[in-house]
């Protein structure tokens, strides 16, 4: 079994809503000890509603946020432990797509000026090559390479995802984030970059930890799930047996209130009561028990807080899970 | 940074008034700028002194109770006024710019101190300060003007500019450049800065017309531009004894404030909705 | 009575270069009473203007062109006067939005907008009109309604607020209730919760729901008929069984081949090559012929609407019997 890619271990990130020298100030617990791995190739799902804290997540395991507390190995580095130097050269390895084609791209570059800016940085081509790289990059993600002196307001919205995928390839990474990275697109386009994304992987040995909120997407483009709620990993496993026999209720909700495009297999839907809680009053307990509809639901499940357990070929945590 | 920021500027051209006010701006500019050389010198008094005398042939504009000449006056009295207006603003901007930039960016206490800092100064009246630190300074050299309208006038920019940044911060493409490794100096002057220069350039349009007011009371007042180099309010200033007898020796440099404050202020407003995304 | 018939409706923009443009141009559909009908289609279809055209709602300078027609039980719309015009809006037809942050007022208590609306369509007392606005937040399911009564939007969740606009089209006790995209902005278990809820009214209160969305799985659960949309025209329309079960316009089948699916085999997806034109560069003959994989020659000449087996229409060549 190889090493994995990345590692991450109790990841925590907690922050206070509010100025610094304001009134009262809110701790939001986003991401409350997190712990997954990736291998080198493979892509992660991480999924959940918003307030669950992926897209933290996300953020924080390449330092674009500082953590409050965890570890995150990087090809075998202590990313938290890294100075700005060495932090500017390991992020080279590591890059993020985001969720909003319309503000993910510098208005006033043009996208060949925005594809170029890592090789700039990191200094990895000759000046005079660099015009060259960039075509090459375009045409890599499906774009002309005449498009490069061209800006972001002229392009459509999976148009500018494409770009936005040539400038995190071209430092050369071996991780890719992708936070929502079809979210905001059309339904005919979202199809076009899933491709992209999958082409990407096999030529270049990628790995992906794919952010969404969409389980169908999810399913498409990863091997393994992890189903995050209110900064907690509830359940993570192979894509199979997290949809195919998801243990945790929460999964079991998530997937019985996605919509199924056929009239045939309209499921029983679990219709959760209440909204999805807010980061900044997690429960005592397990996170899920004010909501949960599980029959074996007791005091421990509201006052003793779940770890996650072996079942099947994942993890749950649930005191009621079956293994 | 030219594709948008051209397209902005060819907008505000499009606009009626804020092509009237830029080709105003730039009339003014070129007549300060070549004026001077092509008239007599403004600060000579000639041997005959005869009064005031009204617009003629030979002075299109008259001349003042020394004798001299109006139109070279109020043409001079335009190069010292706009190069104490431009050279103040563009003082003001950067400054204003860069403590915006670095508090915006760097957040925290930096932004916090800085910001406290700012609230402070905005609080007294500027005027004031002015006009303390140029009755405190005697016969206060043209330099020194410009540096002290400029050093009291970058507050708001600087807040305007923070407010921007902060907005900018959250930007993916801003995170896009952290997490490719570019430095905070990388980021402010390719990122923020481009994206800060629509607001900053209305700023300075709309500066440039308060500051060639203000020089203006100044030097009315006998406090900012001081003889023998002529300036508009200077010229109001002499022109108080014969206001009546005389009205053209106040009359001219009065009307070249008013146009000239009116163009910046037009353009300024041009510039503004040509940078407006709704209409962009 | 059908009570709603569109027939031809067109309305027209100001385009680039003095042309005009069509968003909608020639969208014809019935509705009948206690029905759901689904308007589906991608962004720029002119699905949204479709609703709003419906409530003389057109921002200008747009406007619906001569020769459209719009019959409510009967009454022509598009000639009653502005003041008829008010009564029908949240009247005998009621409106949700996409974004209920952006469409509930800020400063008013939400208890307070639902009994405005009340009080505009009927003629009765401040106090009555509180009580049935009290009614309504607990009929679409806001738990101590007459104590959220008080509350302003920003203290509600997404979820919460869509239910307070769901209210305020129910003040009115419409006819015909337009949803358009209501659920879009709501997390995946929040969105199945206001899904059932309008299932819930539909039945309850008698009404007809025009559902609009980009979202097949939505479709699927909810509505009896579907109407697909592109570039302005309805290139499909179907009962819902049927048109899942056999889509016949090409751009019904590859859309179907586009999304991902929570179940079934996981394969490459099938993305709809190119984007969606823009109004003002729609293609002539059939709008869709660029991106069909099975255009012919005499594509280039406008489609005819076609009539097939159980009242399902497809504006395709295709569809045309063989003469």
């Amino acid at each position: 079994m190889t090493a994995p890619l990345l590692e991450v271990r109790d990841l925590v990130k907690h922050y206070r809503a509010g100025s610094v020298l304001g009134g009262s100030r809110p701790i939001v617990r986003a991401v409350n000890g997190v712990s997954f791995q990736v291998a080198p190739g493979e892509t992660l799902g991480l999924v959940g509603e918003s307030g669950c804290g992926k897209s933290t997540v996300g953020r924080t395991i390449l330092r674009l946020q500082e953590p409050t507390s965890g570890e995150v190995r990087f090809e075998g580095q202590d990313l938290f432990a890294l100075d700005p130097q060495a932090l500017r050269a390991a992020r080279r390895r590591m890059q993020i797509v985001f969720q909003d084609p319309y503000s993910s791209l510098n208005p006033r570059l043009t996208i060949g000026a925005s594809v170029a800016e890592g090789l700039e940085i990191h200094r990895l081509v000759p000046k005079h090559q660099i015009r060259d790289r960039v075509c090459q990059l375009l045409g890599e993600v499906g774009l002309d390479a005449d498009m490069a002196e061209r800006y972001p307001h002229e392009f459509s919205g999976g148009q500018r995802q494409r770009i936005g995928i040539a400038r995190a390839l071209a430092v050369e990474p071996a991780f890719l984030v992708c936070d929502e990275p079809v979210s905001a697109l059309d339904v005919s386009v979202q199809a076009q970059i899933l491709n992209l994304l999958a082409d990407l992987q096999a030529a270049r040995g990628l790995s992906y930890l794919f952010i969404a909120h969409d389980l169908a997407v999810v399913r498409q483009v990863a091997r393994r799930i992890a189903v995050m709620y209110l900064g907690f990993i509830v359940e993570m496993g192979t894509t199979e047996s997290v949809i195919g026999s998801p243990r945790h209720p929460y999964t079991r909700a998530l997937l019985s209130a996605v919509p199924e495009p056929d009239p045939e297999r309209q499921r029983t839907r679990i219709v959760l009561s209440g909204d999805p809680p807010s980061p900044t009053a997690v429960p005592a307990g397990c996170p899920f028990a004010p909501r949960c509809f599980h029959p074996a639901k007791d005091a421990r499940c509201l006052s003793e807080r779940p770890a996650l357990r072996p079942a099947g070929d994942g993890v749950v945590a649930c005191h009621h899970a079956e293994p | 940074m030219t594709g948008s920021l051209a397209r902005a500027l060819w907008l505000a051209w499009r606009s009626p008034t804020g092509r009237i006010a830029a080709i105003t701006f730039l009339l003014m500019a070129l007549v300060a700028l070549i004026g001077p050389h092509l008239l007599a010198d403004p600060t000579l008094i000639p041997d005959a002194v005869s009064g005031a005398a009204a617009p003629s042939a030979s002075h299109p504009l008259g001349t003042d109770q020394l004798s001299r000449d109006v139109l070279s006056r109020v043409v001079s009295g335009a190069r010292v006024s706009l190069a104490v207006a431009a050279l103040a603003v563009a003082l003001s901007l950067t400054v204003g710019a860069a403590v915006g930039l670095i508090a915006g960016y760097a957040g925290g206490l930096t932004d916090a101190v800085l910001m406290r800092l700012v609230d402070g100064a905005l609080a007294v009246p500027r005027l004031f300060v002015l006009l303390l630190l140029v009755l405190v300074w005697d016969r206060i050299p043209l330099a020194a003007l410009i540096l002290v309208i400029g050093v009291t006038g970058w507050f708001g920019t600087s807040r305007l500019v923070r407010g921007e940044v902060l907005r900018l911060r959250r930007a993916e493409f801003v995170q896009a450049a952290e997490a490719l490794g570019a430095t905070p100096g990388r980021i402010i002057l390719r990122h923020l800065l481009p994206n800060v220069a629509g607001p900053l350039i209305v700023t300075a349009t709309l500066g440039l017309g308060d500051v060639i007011l203000l020089e203006a009371g100044l030097s009315f007042l006998g406090l900012g531009v001081q003889p023998p180099t002529p300036s508009w309010g200077g010229m109001i200033l002499d022109a108080r004894p014969v206001l009546l007898t005389a009205p053209w020796t106040s009359l001219f440099p009065g009307l070249a404030i008013l146009i000239t404050v009116l163009a910046a202020n037009l353009l300024g407003e041009a510039l503004q909705s040509a940078f407006d995304p709704r209409t962009a | 009575m059908t009570l709603l018939t569109v027939t031809d409706l067109r309305v027209a923009f100001p385009g680039p270069n003095g042309r005009v443009v069509h968003p909608v141009d020639g969208v014809s559909f019935t509705m009948e009473r206690g029905e759901t009908l689904a308007l589906v289609g991608e962004s720029g279809c002119g699905k949204s203007l479709t609703s709003m055209a419906l409530l003389r709602l057109v921002p200008p300078p747009g406007r619906i062109t001569q020769g459209s027609g719009i019959l409510l039980d009967g009454q022509d719309l598009l000639s009653l006067d502005e003041r008829a015009m008010r009564e029908v809006r949240g009247g005998r037809i009621g409106m949700v939005f996409q974004d209920p942050m952006t469409s509930l007022n800020p400063v008013l208590t939400v208890g307070d907008q639902v009994a405005e609306t009340v009080r505009a369509h009927q003629r009765i007392a401040a106090a009555a009109a509180k009580a049935r606005a009290i009614q309504l937040l607990g009929e679409v399911g806001i738990p101590e309604p007459a104590e959220r009564y008080q509350a302003f939007p920003h203290q509600l969740s997404g979820g919460l607020r869509q239910r307070v606009m769901i209210a305020i089209a129910l003040a009115g006790e419409p006819a015909l209730l337009i949803a358009d995209e209501p659920t879009t902005a709501l997390d995946v278990t929040v969105q199945a919760q206001i899904l059932e809820l309008l299932e819930r009214l539909r039945e309850s209160h008698g009404m007809a729901v025009l559902l609009i969305t980009h979202d097949l799985g939505v479709v699927a659960g909810r509505a009896d008929r579907v109407a697909v949309m592109y570039a302005g025209q309805i290139v499909e329309s179907a009962a819902t069984d049927r048109l899942f079960r056999s889509p016949s316009h090409p751009y019904t089948q590859s859309l179907f081949a586009s999304i991902p699916r929570i179940e079934g085999p996981v394969g490459r997806l099938a993305p709809i090559p190119g984007t969606v034109p823009a109004a003002h560069a729609w293609p002539a003959g059939c709008r869709f012929q660029p991106r069909c994989p099975r255009a012919e020659e005499r594509c280039a000449v406008t489609p005819p609407i076609v009539t097939l087996a159980g009242g399902q229409t497809c504006r395709c060549w295709l569809a045309a019997p063989t003469p």
